[in-house]
């Protein structure tokens, strides 16, 4: 065996007649933290409930940790920790109280969860509310909470369903910090994510799943090179100069959108040069010009010809909306 | 981390299996009545209803209500206890639900504890909250003039009996929590399921004067039958074949609805 702490092979799931898995193959390395990246109902989820335990494939094998996820689920279960989409924790009892039946459940030593639960608090900046009823937390405290409680029983593998989603910005920073510290102190990590900046920020490698299949698999770089190019976008003043730059940069094959003119598959800065001086020869200064390295988004287009994500998208345009207002 | 030094405990066996059950049983239980606790509302609904009935059949329908040989708040009171403990086991699907709901039950499913522990740790709760609702109906019947006409010992098994009732239809609600799987809408979908038995019962009056296509019904569906076998352990009479009879229904209930709720259980989420 190789140094895969998640290996799947030919990962089936079927709802009735919905295929939410489709053959999903996937080996993750230990240490390292692995994106599952693609839309609402591209079987993100359903890969990280047939890895946890939660339910049984249709087909297929997968194993954590060299343990078959059915066959010997009790001691996946001994190894993993799982924070969900939505933060599973109980309203109703305070932060210290959550971890603590946490620790209780995952048979913790008894005189180890008192300090272990206030360890964890500490470091997620929760101790000054935990004898609070988690019901007055606010939404990022609360998956703080959640993450916390998956971390009580020191797993070896961590999976995290969206961790961020509905996060603001900043709790959004905040939870990729501790992703990063969880990946630097040995843990394996394993992340679903609809967010192509999230991916690419926060893992070593990223499969890109859609309708139940992976697509592509590769480093965010390997994958940005292999199916996404640079692009240089002018933006000018007004739509009579931008229509006096598209002609004369049409040579280098351009878009149009609105006032602003991109230019496709740029390999290098040379091109920048290039078209400066040619708009600047014809008396044109353009408003803006940057040449824009390639996104996991381009590669999703590439890969699906759909846009990625619109929700997710939205959901976080408006949430920097809000933040900022 | 300091996560080097931690030993992970090794997976339960034989005898270890068994105590481990018992402990995650009583860690799920003791958060479930914590929960009752911090959120009094749950309890407290619960118990005015009883008490509304209590006061509305005692004073303003009892007057018109004759019941052959005894008066008619000792036959209502074990028909309230029932009632209680009956109406009490809703909080099984709304607990159950809630938790499927927010996913709780989820990580539940994904921590290395003994699988039985959320449903028995539920219901198990439900029994323990049902004690404290019931002793306060007890104290209230007694308060508006309910009197044991047998002995204490009697008194003792006839409530045993009814906190065990209201057990076993924890399961059959736990089933129903899962499969609704929302709170307010289990507790919607609990209520008609519930009613029938409740109210189509001897509970508050004779049998006798229903129709003879209802009384059929009535007479041996599993509420009358265990509110007749308090009512002979409270008011005298030989209650043998009346408890037997009620112990029989709960047996099947148990039979049907314990596996079905596992099922349900395993397939949620």
């Amino acid at each position: 065996m190789d140094d895969a702490v998640i290996a799947v092979e030919g990962l089936v799931k079927r709802y009735g007649s919905v295929v939410a898995l489709d053959g999903v193959d996937l080996r993750v390395s230990r240490g390292t933290v692995f994106g599952l990246l693609g839309p609402n109902g591209a079987g993100k989820t359903t890969a990280v409930r047939v890895l946890t335990t939660i339910i049984r494939p249709d087909g297929g094998r997968a194993s954590v940790l060299g343990h078959d996820v059915v066959r010997e689920a009790a001691a996946v279960r001994y190894r993993i920790g799982l924070a969900g989409q939505n933060a599973a924790v109980d309203g109703n009892l305070t932060g210290r109280e959550n971890l603590r039946l946490i620790g209780r459940l995952t048979q913790l030593p008894r005189r180890r969860i008192a300090d272990r639960a206030d360890e964890l608090l500490e470091r997620f900046g929760l101790s000054s509310a935990r004898d609070r009823l988690v019901r007055t937390y606010s939404g990022g405290m609360r998956r703080r909470l959640d993450l916390a409680a998956a971390l009580v029983h020191y797993p070896e593998v961590v999976f995290l369903d969206e961790p961020t989603t509905g996060l603001d910005p900043q709790g959004r920073l905040e939870l990729w910090e501790i992703i990063r510290e969880l990946a630097a102190g040995g843990a394996t990590v394993l992340l679903t994510t609809q967010y192509l900046e999230e991916a690419d920020r926060l893992a070593n490698r990223v499969a890109v799943v859609d309708r139940g299949r992976v697509i592509a698999e590769g480093t965010p770089v390997q994958l940005k090179a292999q199916f996404g190019s640079a692009v240089l976008e002018v933006g000018l003043p007004d739509e009579a100069t931008a229509t006096r730059a598209e002609m004369l940069l049409a040579s280098y094959g351009v878009e149009r959108d609105g006032n602003q003119i991109c230019v496709k598959d740029v390999d290098g800065p040379r091109i920048f040069v290039d078209a400066l001086c040619t708009l600047e020869g014809a008396g044109l200064t353009p408003s803006t010009m940057a040449i824009r390295e390639p996104s996991l988004a381009d590669v999703f287009l590439a890969l699906t010809g759909r846009r990625a994500e619109s929700d997710g998208d939205r959901a976080q345009q408006q949430a920097t909306t809000e933040s900022r207002t | 981390m300091t996560a080097a030094v931690y030993v992970r405990p090794l997976e339960r066996r034989g005898i270890q299996r068994f105590l481990g059950s018992v402990g995650d049983i009583r860690a799920v239980a003791g958060r479930n009545l914590l929960t009752y606790r911090r959120v009094p509302q749950l309890v407290v609904f619960s118990t005015i209803q009883p008490v509304v009935f209590v006061l509305l059949f005692r004073y303003v329908f009892g007057g018109a209500i004759s019941i052959p040989g005894v008066s008619y708040v000792d036959y209502l009171m074990p028909g309230i206890f029932i009632q209680t403990a009956v109406f009490g086991s809703i909080g099984t699907a709304v607990g159950l639900s809630t938790d499927l709901n927010t996913g709780f039950l989820e990580r539940f499913r994904s921590l290395p504890m003994a699988r039985s522990a959320v449903l028995a740790g539920r219901t198990l709760a439900d029994l323990a909250r049902n004690v404290f609702v019931v002793a306060m109906m007890v104290a209230i019947g007694f308060a508006v003039g309910f009197r044991v006409h047998t002995g204490v010992p009697q008194l003792v098994a006839a409530l045993a009996l009814v906190l065990l009732f209201g057990y076993v239809l924890s399961w059959v609600l736990a089933t129903v929590g899962l499969v609704v799987g929302e709170p307010e809408a289990a507790q919607a979908a609990a209520f008609p399921v519930i009613a029938p038995f409740v109210f189509a019962s001897n509970n508050f009056v004779p049998v006798s004067s229903m129709p003879a296509w209802l009384r059929v019904f009535a007479e041996h569906q599993p509420v009358s039958v265990t509110t007749q076998a308090v009512r002979t352990l409270v008011l005298g009479g030989s209650a043998g074949p009346d408890v037997l009879k009620s112990l029989a229904w709960m047996a099947g209930i148990l039979l049907v609805f314990v596996p079905l709720s596992v099922w349900r259980y395993q397939r949620s989420a």
